[in-house]
C-alpha cells in the first residue's frame, strides 16, 4: 500500500470520511458558479430599475425574491453581489495568511530581534480596533475594492503571525527538526520544509474562520461608506440596507443573511473536514 | 483451600471502531489468590493495560466489555451499577499507572488529593482523614510527610509522585491493587525503591497485587504467579519459578532469550522476528504462528487452546501441548 | 591495538538559565575522550545530563563553557559554514521514533534529505537509488520509499532514523536512548542491526542509555554519569565485573534481574532523592545518597583518577 498525499488522494479520502465536507465544498462551488454565471442567469442589471412603481414588491414570479426599495430585483442582487462578497471574503483572506504564515515562521524559527521586530508591529496592529484601523486605512486610500482587500489583509495579518509564531516555537523543539539540523540543513529550509507543513492544519482552521469575518468586515465597511459603493452590491451592504424593512419586507435583509450563514457554514464544515484528512495524526486513530 | 482474591473468567473486551470490533482482551481467565502478586506480562498492543481496565470497568469509549465474568471476593462486578463500582473503585480494587504526573490533579495539594479519597470512602472528619494520609505517606516512604502533604505534583520527583500515587491507591486498604507499569518510567534505582515498597505493602497491608509489566526482570523479582499475553490472549500461565524455569510457549521462550545478559558480553542478541501484531488483522490460527520458528501446519488453522500440560502450568500452543 | 582519539571534550559546561539568576547545572567540567571506531556508552538516571551532553559532543547544543576537538581540530568555535564539513561527519539517533520523524514527509524525503542538503547524488534517481541502499541496509525494502512515517511500526520508524543518520557515512553517531520506547522484543532487532552497522562501516557510537543490560551488549567503554559529573570510566568488563564507584554499584544492581531464582532478600537501595541539577551539593555530588560519605566527600570535590584499569571519581580510592 502506498499512499501518496497527492491532491487527487486527499480528495479521494475526504470523500470516503467526511460527507459533510464534501456537501460544503459543493456548496462553495455552487456559490462560486452562480457568481461567475450572473449576468447569463438574471435577466436585469445590478442597478437595472426593473419596476420603478412597484418597489419593495414581495417574492412573484418574475422576481424570485422580490424587488428592493428603489424597485430593483433582489435576486440579482443576490447575485452580483456574491461576486464581491465572495471576493473580498478569499483575496484579502490568502493575502493577510501568507504574510502572517512567513513572518510567524520567520518570528518564531530566527528569534530574537526578527521576532521582537516582527511581534512587536503585530502587537501594534492588534492593539487598534480592527474595525477602526480599516476605516483609517479606507480613509487614506479611497474606496473602491483593491483598497478593501488591502485594509483587511493590513487588518488580519497579526492574528495569523501570532498564532503561527506559537506554532512555529513548539514545532522549533521537536525531534525531527532537530533531527534536520543535525543534518546541517539550512535554516530556510527547514522552515520551509519541516516547519511549513506542520502548521497546515492550523492555517486551515485560520482560513475557514477568517473568511467568514472578512466578509463580515466588509458589510460593516460598506455600511459606513467606506466600502463598496453604491450602487454595487454586496451581501453585507444588503443586510444593511435591508434593515430598516426588516419587519415589513424581511426578505430583503433576510436572503443575503442566509447566504451568508450558508457559505460561512460551508467554509467551517470544509475547513473541518480537511484538517482531519491533512492531519496524520488525527487520521490514525 | 486458598482463598481467591479475584476471579476472572472467560473475560473479552473489544473497541468497537468504524473498521469493525477489535478484540483487544480474548477469553483471559485467570485468579489472584490472597496476599499474592500475580504479574502480567506482554508488549504494547497485547490487552494487558485492557485488562485491568476492564477489571476496573474503567474502559475507555469506544471500548466495551464483550463477556465474561470478574468477581472480587464472590461480587459480580460486572453486574454492578456504576453508582455501585465507584464505590468499589478506591475502596476495594486500586490502579496506579505508568506516569504518575498524567494521574494527579496538577493545581492540587498532593495532600488534599490524597485526603479526597478518604473522605470519599469513610466516614471521618477531615483532621481524622488528614492523620490517616499522614499516616499512609509514612508508610510508603514519603520523607517530611508534612511537608509533602502541602506540595503540588510538579514540585515532586518521579519517584516521589508514584508513592504519592501508591498511597492513594492503598489508604482504603483495598482488597486489590492493579498496578499498570508502575515502574517504566521510573530511574532503575527508584524503579527498585519501589517494588521493595510494594511487596512491604502486601506483606503488611495483605493486599493482593496484579502487576502489568513488560519488563521481566520486575516480574521475576515480585511476583508469585505469572501470567503472559499475546495478542489479547493469555499464551502462558505458571507460578512464577516453574514459568522461569521451564518456560513451554515459544513466545515467552523469545522473551526470556531476549533479554541481554548482564554477566558477559554477547555477540549478537536473540531475537523474536517480526513485529507486534496489529490486533485489526490477527492471523489465523494462532497468532504468534507468523513470528514462531517452529510452528507447523495445525498453527496457522485453529487457535490452540489454553492447557494444562503440568498441574498449574497452562499453554496455549500446539507443540508444546504434543511434548515437542 | 592503538587507538586513535576521535573526539575529546576538554572541561565541558553546559547550563541553563533560568529566571532569577538561577542555573540548571546539566554538565559541570566534563572531560571525555571517545576513541576511533569504538563504542563508549553513557550512562545514567534521568536528568544527569546524559543526552545534553551527548548532543553537545555534535554541537547540536552550544556549550556554556570548554572545547571540543573533533580528529585534533577544535570544532566548538567554528563558524556554522566552517562547521558543516565537520557536522556530516557527526550524526545522531533519537530516542522516540515518532517524534524524530517528520509526519508530512515520505520516507524516501526523510532518508534523502541529508543526501540533498549535502548533494551527495547528482540526480534525482540516484539519490533515490542511494535511498534505497540505505533502506536495505537497515532491513527495509524500497517498498517502504513513498510511505509516511506514521504508516510504520516504532521499530520500522526506527530503522528509518538509523538510515538517515548512516546516509552520509559519518564517523561519529550519538545514539540516544535509541531502543528505550520500543518492544522488547523489537529492541534486540535494533540493538543487532546498531552492532552491526558498527562493525560493517567502522563507526563510532557514543550510546547514551539508561538500560545497563543493553549497554552490557554493545558498549566497549562504559562512562557513568552522576548530575552532570562523570563517575566512572572504563572498560565494558571491568566496569561491570567489579564496579568501584559506590553509585554504578547501585546502578547494578538495581537491575531487576529476570531469574526468580537471584532474588534477594536484602536489596542495596539508594537513600533519598536525586538532589536538584538547580542547586547540585557541594563536594561530591554524589554524598547526599552515598553509604559511605565522609566529612571530605562533602566539602572536596573528587577528581577522577586510575584505579584498577578504569578512572574513578571518589575519595575512597584517594590514598
Amino acid at each position: 500500500m502506498t499512499e501518496q498525499n497527492t491532491f487527487r488522494s486527499v480528495l479521494c479520502r475526504l470523500c470516503r470520511e467526511n460527507k459533510l465536507a464534501v456537501f460544503s465544498a459543493g456548496v462553495i462551488l455552487l456559490f462560486v458558479v452562480l457568481a461567475i454565471l450572473a449576468p447569463v442567469l438574471t435577466p436585469y442589471g445590478y442597478d437595472e430599475i426593473v419596476n420603478a412603481a412597484n418597489r419593495l414588491a414581495p417574492p412573484s414570479a418574475e422576481h424570485w425574491m422580490g424587488t428592493d426599495e428603489v424597485g430593483r430585483d433582489v435576486l440579482t442582487r443576490m447575485l452580483y453581489g456574491s461576486r464581491i462578497s465572495l471576493l473580498v471574503g478569499i483575496v484579502p483572506t490568502v493575502v493577510s495568511m501568507l504574510a502572517g504564515a512567513v513572518l510567524g515562521i520567520l518570528a518564531g524559527y530566527l528569534g530574537g530581534r526578527v521576532d521582537s521586530i516582527i511581534m512587536r508591529l503585530a502587537d501594534i496592529m492588534l492593539a487598534f480596533p480592527s474595525m477602526l484601523l480599516a476605516m483609517v486605512i479606507m480613509y487614506t486610500l479611497g474606496d473602491g475594492i483593491i483598497n478593501i482587500f488591502l485594509a483587511l489583509a493590513l487588518v488580519n495579518w497579526a492574528s495569523v503571525a501570532r498564532i503561527v509564531r506559537a506554532e512555529t516555537l513548539k514545532l522549533r523543539e521537536a525531534e525531527y527538526v532537530e533531527a534536520a539540523r543535525s543534518i546541517g540543513v539550512g535554516r530556510f529550509t527547514i522552515m520551509r520544509r519541516h516547519i511549513l507543513p506542520n502548521c497546515i492544519p492550523s492555517l486551515i482552521v485560520l482560513f475557514t474562520l477568517n473568511i467568514p469575518s472578512a466578509i463580515l468586515s466588509e458589510s460593516s465597511l460598506s455600511f459606513l461608506g467606506l466600502g463598496i459603493q453604491k450602487p454595487m452590491a454586496s451581501w453585507g451592504l444588503m443586510v444593511n440596507t435591508g434593515r430598516q424593512y426588516l419587519y415589513t419586507n424581511p426578505w430583503l435583509s433576510l436572503a443575503p443573511s442566509v447566504a451568508i450563514m450558508l457559505i460561512v457554514l460551508a467554509f467551517n464544515f470544509l475547513g473541518d473536514g480537511l484538517r482531519d484528512v491533512l492531519d496524520p495524526h488525527l487520521k490514525k486513530q | 483451600m486458598e482463598k481467591t482474591t479475584l476471579n476472572v473468567e472467560h473475560l473479552c473486551a473489544s473497541f468497537f471502531t468504524d473498521h469493525g470490533e477489535i478484540r483487544a482482551v480474548n477469553d483471559v481467565s485467570f485468579q489472584v489468590p490472597k496476599r499474592s502478586i500475580i504479574g502480567i506480562v506482554g508488549e504494547s498492543g497485547c490487552g494487558k493495560s485492557m485488562t485491568a481496565r476492564s477489571i476496573m470497568r474503567l474502559i475507555k469509549y469506544p471500548g466495551k466489555i464483550v463477556s465474561g465474568s470478574i468477581s472480587l471476593v464472590g461480587k459480580e462486578l460486572t453486574a454492578l451499577s456504576e453508582t455501585e463500582m465507584s464505590n468499589v473503585r478506591g475502596e476495594e480494587i486500586s490502579l496506579i499507572f505508568q506516569e504518575p504526573m498524567t494521574s494527579l490533579n496538577p493545581v492540587m495539594k498532593v495532600g488534599k488529593q490524597v485526603r479526597e479519597v478518604v473522605l470519599l470512602h469513610r466516614r471521618v472528619t477531615k483532621k481524622e482523614a488528614k492523620a490517616e494520609v499522614l499516616r499512609m505517606f509514612e508508610k510508603v516512604g514519603i520523607s517530611e510527610p508534612e511537608k509533602r502533604y502541602e506540595c503540588y505534583p510538579h514540585e515532586l520527583s518521579g519517584g516521589l509522585r508514584q508513592r504519592v500515587m501508591i498511597a492513594m491507591a492503598m489508604i482504603c486498604r483495598p482488597k486489590l491493587l492493579i498496578a499498570d507499569e508502575p515502574t517504566t518510567a521510573l530511574d532503575v534505582t527508584v524503579e527498585a525503591q519501589i517494588l521493595e515498597l510494594m511487596k512491604n505493602l502486601r506483606d503488611e497491608i495483605g493486599t493482593s497485587i496484579i502487576l502489568i509489566s513488560h519488563n521481566l526482570g520486575v516480574v521475576a523479582e515480585l511476583c508469585d504467579y505469572v501470567h503472559v499475553m499475546y495478542a489479547g490472549r493469555i499464551v502462558e500461565q505458571a507460578e512464577t519459578f516453574e514459568l522461569f524455569d521451564h518456560p513451554r510457549h515459544p513466545y515467552t521462550v523469545g522473551l526470556m532469550n531476549a533479554r541481554a545478559s548482564l554477566e558477559q558480553q554477547q555477540t549478537v542478541l536473540d531475537t523474536i522476528p517480526g513485529t507486534v501484531p496489529n490486533l485489526a488483522a490477527l492471523p489465523e490460527g494462532c497468532s504468534f504462528a507468523p513470528r514462531c520458528a517452529q510452528c507447523g501446519g495445525r498453527c496457522h488453522e485453529c487457535v490452540p487452546e489454553l492447557t494444562e500440560v503440568l498441574p498449574g502450568h497452562f499453554v496455549r500452543c500446539h507443540l508444546a501441548q504434543q511434548g515437542v | 591495538m592503538e587507538q586513535k582519539k576521535l573526539l575529546e571534550a576538554r572541561g565541558l559546561t553546559v547550563e541553563f538559565p533560568l529566571a532569577g539568576h538561577k542555573k540548571v547545572h546539566a554538565v559541570s567540567d566534563v572531560s571525555l575522550d571517545v576513541m576511533e571506531h569504538e563504542v563508549l556508552a553513557l550512562v545514567g538516571e534521568s536528568g544527569c545530563g546524559k543526552s545534553t551532553l551527548g548532543k553537545t559532543m555534535i554541537r547540536l547544543q552550544e556549550p556554556t563553557a570548554g572545547e571540543i576537538c573533533f580528529r585534533g581540530t577544535p570544532i566548538t568555535g567554528l563558524s556554522p559554514k566552517a562547521f558543516r564539513d565537520y557536522r556530516r561527519q557527526m550524526q545522531i539517533v533519537f530516542q522516540d521514533p515518532y517524534a524524530s520523524l517528520n509526519p508530512r514527509m515520505t520516507v524516501r524525503g526523510i532518508v534523502a534529505e541529508p543526501l540533498e542538503t549535502y548533494h551527495v547524488c547528482e540526480s534525482k534517481e540516484a539519490t533515490t537509488e542511494r535511498v534505497v541502499e540505505l533502506l536495505e541496509a537497515v532491513g527495509l525494502t524500497a517498498d517502504h520509499l513513498y510511505r509516511y512515517a506514521h504508516q510504520f511500526s516504532g521499530g520500522q520508524r526506527q530503522r528509518v532514523g538509523i538510515a538517515r543518520a548512516i546516509a552520509l557515512n559519518p564517523a561519529f553517531i550519538v545514539c540516544d536512548e535509541p531502543v528505550s520506547a520500543l518492544d522488547v522484543s523489537v529492541q534486540n532487532q535494533i540493538l543487532n542491526l546498531l552492532k552491526d552497522l558498527q562493525g560493517r562501516f567502522g563507526l563510532t557510537y557514543l550510546f547514551i542509555s539508561h538500560d545497563l543490560s543493553v549497554v552490557r551488549f554493545i558498549a566497549n567503554r562504559v562512562c557513568v554519569m552522576f548530575l552532570g559529573k562523570l563517575c566512572e570510566i572504563g572498560d565494558t568488563e571491568t566496569v561491570y565485573s567489579k564496579p568501584l564507584h559506590p553509585y554504578t554499584r547501585f546502578l547494578l544492581d538495581a537491575i531487576p534481574k529476570a531469574d526468580p531464582h537471584q532474588r534477594r532478600k536484602e536489596r542495596l537501595l539508594l537513600a533519598g532523592e536525586l538532589p536538584s541539577p538547580v542547586n547540585p551539593p557541594a563536594g561530591c555530588r554524589f554524598h547526599t545518597r552515598c553509604p559511605y560519605a565522609t566529612e571530605k566527600c562533602r566539602t572536596v570535590e573528587p577528581q577522577l583518577q586510575e584505579v584498577e584499569g578504569r578512572k574513578v571519581a571518589c575519595h575512597i580510592y584517594g590514598e
